[in-house]
């Protein structure tokens, strides 16, 4: 219990000194460089032969796997959306859910969009950033990747609000649903894995053209967060000052 | 008279190949057609790499608006730094943005693309909405295509924001990066530029 408080104590701390901070800003650009060539070294060693190997499989086990896990990612939106009164957000949600769980056989299969309803995706770090809340300065996790204060705070947050990660992290029963710790991490696993495997061509051509490969992954990490708060894929206007 | 013909023959397809590089002036057929042509090339199994490459770097050049890509990427330095040195950057960006470019495409494998509109943003530029079908190996892809419309006659690409990830923006921050770390020295930008057009 007092760990939980410090969490919030130090966490709550970390967000009041993160909103002047602007995300292009390293916390520690040293060590994160040094943890992003770890992470390039795990992804060279594992995640990317799994991968290769996944994307081998025949496509309706591909499009099964990701169905059903952004189908448990749905689930973190839910309160997200009403965390950011986005009532019609969580109304879909919900609807794509349950819609998916059942008739979509525990998620495997989409019909819920097919019947309109797109779950847009949402987490704590979002929520925090449509409150107004900076991105403070930005820095790498081994294994996790790329990251922010603000993002990084709203990663474990989400461990406290997501249904998902309250039944199998946290090991709690909710509406008779029970789990583990090693569903949890199947499931974040298998969601990076398909993740890896959907950008296939797009981390080889990043890492064939690139001559400053840990600045590409920071500008497009922070341009996909960004776009994520605003629910926008407008990208920022900066060309103005350019008109030769 | 069977020569006569011949020649009128030669003619005709001469005309059809410069003609075939002409794009339309309105932004939007003019992507439309510009990657329609693509693909057909692209794909086209009689045409080695190298044939491929080359194509891509013709039409790269003519249609993409490489000087003041070089310009943006290049950031607030554009402005302070010394004129010849800026000159030389220009060139070698060209070689690097040409050769980064024929490396990502001459695999491409044609899928379906489908222009789905243009926004007017103002005089100077039109984002044309763009999209790849879901295949196989990936889902579907958004493509936003911003074209510079200054010379309404002459539209030229000036970035693609791919799901929402500007592509002129993440080279511009690569390129921040390196300056930043190397008291914002062009020549060392140079350098590592010239590194990678050699490699």
């Amino acid at each position: 219990m007092k760990f939980k408080k410090y969490i919030i104590l130090f966490s709550s701390i970390l967000l009041l000194a993160s909103t002047e901070i602007k995300a292009s800003e390293e916390c520690f650009e040293g060590t994160s460089r040094a943890i992003f060539k770890f992470n390039m070294g795990f992804d060279n060693a594992i995640l990317e032969p799994i991968a290769k190997g996944y994307n081998k499989l025949p496509e309706p086990i591909k499009n099964g796997t990701s169905n059903f896990t952004s189908n448990i990612a749905t689930l973190l939106s839910i309160p997200n959306h009403l965390l950011q009164g986005n009532i019609k957000g969580a109304g879909n949600a919900t609807a794509s859910f349950l819609i998916n769980s059942t008739i979509g056989i525990v998620g495997l299969a989409n019909p819920a969009e097919k019947m309109g309803l797109r779950a847009q995706k949402e987490d704590v770090g979002q929520t925090l950033g449509s409150y107004g809340i900076g991105s403070g300065c930005y820095f790498v996790l081994p294994i996790l990747g790329p990251t922010t204060v603000r993002d990084s705070v709203g990663m474990l947050a989400d461990t406290f609000i997501d249904p998902f990660a309250h039944v199998t992290w946290r090991e709690k029963e909710l509406l008779g649903a029970s789990g583990n710790q090693l569903d949890y991490l199947t499931v974040k696993g298998t969601t990076a894995v398909d993740f890896r495997a959907d950008n296939e061509t797009n981390f080889n051509s990043l890492e064939e053209n690139s001559i400053d490969l840990y600045a590409s992954f920071k500008s497009l990490y922070l341009q996909n967060r960004e776009n994520k708060i605003n629910n926008s894929s407008e990208s920022e206007d900066d060309w103005g000052n350019l008109d030769n | 008279m069977k020569k006569i013909s011949s020649v009128l023959i030669l003619i005709l397809l001469i005309f059809k190949t410069s003609l075939a590089s002409t794009y339309s002036s309105d932004p939007q057929t003019f992507v439309q057609e510009l990657v329609n042509d693509s693909i057909s090339k692209l794909s086209d199994k009689d045409l080695n790499k190298e044939e491929k490459a080359d194509y891509i770097r013709n039409v790269a050049l003519e249609n993409v608006d490489i000087d003041a890509l070089g310009l943006y990427t290049l950031g607030e330095l554009r402005k302070s730094a010394n004129k010849n040195d800026i000159v030389k950057y220009q060139e070698v960006f060209k070689e690097y943005f040409l050769k980064s470019l024929t490396s990502r495409l001459t695999d491409y494998s044609s899928n379906k693309f489908e222009v789905i509109s243009a926004e007017k943003k103002s005089s100077n530029y039109t984002i044309v909405k763009s999209k790849i079908a879901k295949s196989d190996n990936q889902p579907e892809i958004k493509i936003d295509w911003r074209i510079y419309t200054k010379n309404p006659d002459k539209p030229l690409i000036r970035d693609l924001i791919v799901e929402g990830l500007s592509l002129a923006r993440t080279q511009k921050e690569e390129f921040a990066s390196i300056l930043s770390s190397n008291n914002n020295d062009i020549n060392i930008l140079i350098l590592k530029l010239e590194e990678f057009v050699n490699k």
